[in-house]
């Protein structure tokens, strides 16, 4: 219970869980992100996927193939591995546009922070966004770096038939949903980027690791680029 | 190529195109999908020899009903209890039938199950997304949901009378309520009296049951910590625990992460079996340990591989199984 991180923690008969540490931090991030990209270039045999997400990673194995003491051993191996090429975050960039009807809670998160609608819109802008992890659904990509002054408790309740491209906020993290879904989280804009993507190449806009920075657009610029597939 | 065409008269919720999924995208928040009962899926493609994960339809227990509009097809079923009628016919669970131009085909479940799969003699035309035509239900990403009044068409359907019949499925586990699991990976959040409570009691499959999950009903199993714990990856087979005590397992569309505790891990080898539960089924959990886990794994993937070859043979034709029946058998010795 108390072992030093990382700790591996063997999952029902297909995967193993690395922890890096039980509280988000930068560095135990750093460590998920090492691991993946180590992962990715050298993956042990009868390896299947790995999950990355704040402080911890899920390695998933086929068990016909290999077992949780030998997934264990190979991601140990990876760790201690000192000739690891670094993978360079990219930067993305997400076009939003702050309208008021589309951005149905700036007034109230204005009200909440003391600040003016344009002072919030300048902070959310303002953020140095990095993609910690996806989850919840397709494309939903965590994004963790909002400003201190934004920083909100969710809503009470969930709110329903919030649009797809919802740029929303809670706490230190910020989210453009893909999908139409019930959220509880502070809606400041809309964006017309797409997270999922026709691209074969490149189906996702996001990597875990990647930077992000926010564009300010006009309505006329968000209705141009929101009829563009 | 010759097409069947249907038209879609009746569909229950839940109804939707799958094939084996689209493994390898939970970094993107993608969860697999695929059929719920995985097993039950191939065999009815095995059964008509279909190659291993083609498209078919997983039918809820709102049952369906389809009308051959043009085209002739075969088509297999293997799932639930769930039974199908084609014309004035009427077939078990687990069999094959040819549907023609004009026929009806009506499937509604029986005493127990929760899915059927609905395979075609032929290429069920569909969308997919990220190639795979595996339907995420929360986003109807891929193949979709069925809704009443639409289109299916199979192109190059080929009718397959060789195949007819009942299909030889040899392991019934219906009747095991007992479900494996490896504790953890957050086990660590629950008292050992809360851990024995998740592994002496039995719990209910409530009625909030669909792709994403299925919530439990039964002793209330409260973490005592860890409700501030970071977001962790969540499998197929977790059994995640809510501040509130209450258990979900997630099932195919399940969320790739979320901050709940998870008491424990359900082998992936006994999820098919685990999804065929209907609600106000009762079911218990089993603690074995990983290297029991691996061994069951290593012991479902040989049996169900030898199950699969086994359907996949070509069955005898009508002539042969009417000799081995000794009914032409009778009447050539008659002869002789």
């Amino acid at each position: 219970m108390t072992a030093p991180f990382p700790r591996f923690r063997p999952v029902a008969d297909h995967a193993v869980l690395v922890e890096f540490s039980d509280q988000i931090t930068d560095a135990a991030h750093a460590e998920v992100l090492r691991l993946d990209a180590a992962l990715a270039a050298n993956p042990p045999a009868g390896f299947g996927e790995a999950v990355p997400a704040y402080v911890n990673l899920l390695a998933t194995f086929d068990p016909a193939l290999t077992d949780h003491d030998r997934i264990t051993d190979a991601l140990r191996g990876l760790l201690i591995g000192r000739d690891l090429v670094q993978k360079t975050p990219a930067l993305r960039e997400v076009q939003v546009c702050y309208d008021a009807d589309i951005a149905p809670d700036l007034d109230q998160v204005a009200q909440m922070t003391g600040l003016s609608a344009e002072a919030v819109i300048a902070a959310h802008l303002g953020g140095d966004y990095r993609v910690f992890m996806y989850g919840f659904a397709p494309g939903y990509a965590y994004l963790a770096g909002v400003p201190q002054p934004l920083h909100l408790p969710r809503k009470p309740a969930a709110v329903r038939g919030v649009a797809a491209g919802s740029v929303i906020i809670a706490g230190p993290q910020c989210l453009v949903t893909t999908l139409t879904m019930p959220t509880g989280w502070w809606v400041i804009g809309r964006s017309p980027t797409r997270i999922l993507r026709d691209d074969p190449a490149r189906p996702f806009l996001f990597d875990v690791g990647d930077s992000v920075r926010f564009r300010r657009i006009s309505r006329a610029e968000f209705v141009a680029a929101s009829v563009t597939p | 190529m010759t097409s069947a065409r249907f038209v879609i008269r009746h569909v229950g919720p839940h109804t939707t195109v799958q094939d084996s999924g689209r493994p390898g995208l939970m970094r993107f928040g993608v969860p697999a999908s695929g059929p719920m009962d995985r097993r039950s899926f191939a065999i009815a493609n095995a059964a008509l020899n279909n190659p291993a994960g083609a498209a078919g339809i997983e039918v809820s227990l709102g049952g369906l009903m389809l009308d051959c509009v043009a085209g002739r097809v075969t088509v297999a079923l293997a799932g639930g209890d769930f039974r199908m009628a084609v014309g004035a016919e009427n077939h078990g669970p687990h069999s094959v039938a040819t549907i023609a131009e004009g026929d009806r085909l009506t499937l509604r479940p029986g005493a127990f199950g929760s899915w059927a799969y609905l395979a075609f003699g032929g290429h069920l035309r569909s969308l997919t997304w990220q190639g795979s035509a595996a339907t995420h239900a929360t986003s109807g990403l891929g193949g979709g949901a069925l809704t009443s009044g639409a289109a299916l068409v199979i192109d190059g359907a080929t009718p397959c009378p060789d195949r007819h019949g009942q299909i030889d499925v040899s392991n019934d586990h219906s009747k095991n309520n007992i479900f494996r699991v490896v504790l953890g990976p957050q086990d660590r959040h629950f008292s050992a009296e809360m851990i024995t409570a998740f592994l002496t009691h039995s719990f209910t499959l409530t009625d909030a049951y669909d792709r994403m999950g299925v919530r439990l009903g039964g002793p209330s199993l409260r973490p005592h910590s860890a409700l501030d714990m970071p977001s962790e990856p969540i499998l197929r087979g977790s059994v995640q625990v809510a501040g509130d005590g209450v258990a979900t397992v997630l099932l195919a569309d399940h969320q790739t992460t979320g901050g709940y505790p998870k008491i424990a891990t359900m082998l992936a080898c006994d999820l098919d079996r685990f999804a065929q539960r209907r609600s106000g089924d009762r079911v218990s959990f089993k603690a074995v340990t990983p290297t029991e886990a691996i061994a069951a794994a290593r012991s479902h993937i040989a049996e169900f591989a030898a199950e699969i070859e086994h359907i996949r043979q070509p069955r005898q034709t009508l002539a042969q199984r009417l000799l081995s029946a000794n009914l032409i058998g009778g009447m050539v010795n008659a002869r002789e």
